[in-house]
């Protein structure tokens, strides 16, 4: 309805939805995206994927990032995005990490995962991706 | 007036409950965004007297998590709650992790809660410039009881004094040298004290220590501070918690303390907006100014210092007596 001022700061869930405790990941990329200069809504372990699009919308993020280690991701994130869908939210776009094999990760972007990070991957290469994710066109 | 045709499309989505505008119009009110100073005046009239229940208190205390036991009180009892939890921006960045959330546990779908996380973008005092704004806007939304915590700074959030009806004050046991630190601002802004982690040892002793100096202070107009221990892992205290902020809202009416305190800092709150304007208009102003220029060329050159020189174009720009 109103349309986002260019000059607020991105906001920025990150969620960690099911069961999975490895929140360490999650932690260091909610850091740097705050070095980044975003606001970074930091949601927690143990999320339903209801919690998470709530939270999204409740905090009004201009990107959510999931983070899995535990294996659920393909039960987690369609359910997010088909209630985001049901929201009229799903133009609030969804990038994603953890442990996630390649095919699984193919499935998931063709369903609409934007982008998929595994182990290793440089922070720098996750800011870039989170604000061309946030401030592109949706 | 709800379907007004001239209330903004946004103010009566609002009022219908619809919970994207209500995050968007935050959104937008954080930005500065003045799109939507129609809206927030549409809505103005419709920000009743919903208490707005300020939680300060240093970092770590168990302000979230009270907040998450005392919605889910509140939820029992059929009140709606909407919250605003502040946490600090990085002051080289910008940016900030809002870590609030975390402890927030509610009943899946639950409509009745709105909470928003925001960061204080370089203001002091453990609010942000726009906390007030979103509390109103909140109350305009319908919800029953609005929720402030603050940043939880170790120092003392005065500025809660400006938005909240009713402000607890977190401590939890063993905060012997910080409460000595604390203690001049403490009084100024507690309403209701609250001793958590009640469940640690020590706990007794805090209140009893807490009570010794509630004792000695004088008792703002007629109101002495309640001192509360609570436990949100047990927990325990919650409902006398709730109890003790309800008798001071009470207490608030009764005496008609309630108006004379809105009346203040509404008062408080249209002197920041001119201050702000006036501030930035000043400088805008002395920003193409050529005597500021020239009176800067001798303080540069030791003819005369500084405060003369405000002096002079202080006297010569806006003084008008
Ligand atoms: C440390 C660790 C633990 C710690 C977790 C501590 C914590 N609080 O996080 C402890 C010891 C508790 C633990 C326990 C378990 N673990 Co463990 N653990 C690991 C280990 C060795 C490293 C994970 C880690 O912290 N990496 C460092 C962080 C920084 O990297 P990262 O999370 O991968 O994040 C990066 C990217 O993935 C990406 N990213 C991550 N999240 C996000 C989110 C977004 C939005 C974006 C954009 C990017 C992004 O960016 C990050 C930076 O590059 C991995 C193996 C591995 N090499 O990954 C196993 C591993 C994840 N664990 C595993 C298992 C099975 C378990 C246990 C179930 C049992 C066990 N075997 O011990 C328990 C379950 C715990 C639970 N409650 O869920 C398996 C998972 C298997 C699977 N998925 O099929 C792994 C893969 C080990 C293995 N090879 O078997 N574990
Ligand atoms: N033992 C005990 N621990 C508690 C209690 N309440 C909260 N905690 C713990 O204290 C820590 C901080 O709790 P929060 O609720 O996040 O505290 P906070 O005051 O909101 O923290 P900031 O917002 O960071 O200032 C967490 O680890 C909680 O689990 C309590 O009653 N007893
Ligand atoms: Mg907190």
């Amino acid at each position: 309805m109103v349309r986002r001022l260019k000059t607020g700061p991105i906001r920025v869930l990150i969620a960690k939805p099911g069961l999975d405790g490895h929140d360490r990941g999650a932690k260091v990329v909610a850091r740097a995206l705050r070095d980044a200069g975003m606001e970074v809504i930091y949601a927690g372990l143990r999320q339903t994927p209801e919690e998470v699009v709530r939270a999204a919308l409740e905090e009004d993020v201009d990107l959510i990032g999931l983070s899995i280690l535990s294996g659920a991701h393909m039960a987690l994130f369609p359910k997010i995005l088909k209630l985001l869908k049901a929201q009229k939210a799903g133009n609030i776009p969804v990038f994603a990490g953890g442990i996630i094999p390649d095919e699984d990760a193919r499935r998931l972007k063709k369903q609409g995962i934007r982008a998929i990070f595994g182990p290793g991957t440089t922070l720098q290469e996750i800011v870039t991706t989170a604000q061309r994710l946030a401030r592109g066109p949706a | 007036m709800t379907g007004s045709a001239r209330t903004p499309p946004l103010a009566r989505a609002i009022l219908a409950g619809d919970r994207r505008a209500l995050a968007q119009t935050i959104t937008a009110i954080e930005n500065g965004d003045t799109r939507v100073s129609a809206t927030l005046r549409a809505l103005y009239p419709h920000a009743g007297s919903a208490p707005v229940i300020g939680l300060t208190g240093p970092l770590g205390v168990g302000k979230s998590s009270l907040l998450s036991v005392l919605i889910g009180l509140l939820r029992e009892r059929g009140k709606t709650v909407g919250v605003v939890a502040i946490d600090p921006s990085s002051p080289y960045t910008g940016g900030s992790v809002l870590g609030d959330r975390i402890r927030l546990e509610r009943k899946a779908n639950d409509d009745g809660v709105f909470f928003r996380s925001m960061a204080s973008r370089g203001e002091a005092g453990g609010v942000a410039a726009s906390t007030r704004e979103v509390a109103r806007l909140l109350a305009a939304a319908g919800y029953d009881v609005i929720f402030v915590e603050t940043v939880g700074s170790g120092q003392v959030d005065v500025a809660i004094r400006g938005i909240a009806t009713t402000s607890v004050v977190v401590l939890v046991p063993h905060l012997g040298d910080e409460v000595q630190t604390l203690k001049a601002g403490l009084f100024e802004i507690a309403d209701v004290f609250c001793v958590n982690k009640a469940d640690l040892p020590g706990a007794d002793l805090a209140a009893r220590d807490l009570s010794e100096l509630v004792a000695l202070g004088a008792a703002r107009d007629g109101w002495a501070p309640v001192i509360v221990a609570t436990s949100t892992t047990r927990p325990a205290g919650i409902e006398e918690l709730w109890r003790a902020i309800e008798a001071h809202e009470q207490f608030l009416d009764q005496t008609g303390l309630r108006v004379a305190h809105e009346r203040a800092r509404l008062s408080a709150e249209i002197t920041d907006r001119v201050k702000d304007r006036v501030g930035h208009e000043v400088a805008e102003r002395l920003d193409h100014d050529v005597e500021l220029r020239r009176l800067l060329d001798r303080v540069v050159a030791r003819k005369i210092d500084p405060a003369g020189a405000a002096e002079e174009l202080f006297r010569t720009r806006y003084a008008t007596r």
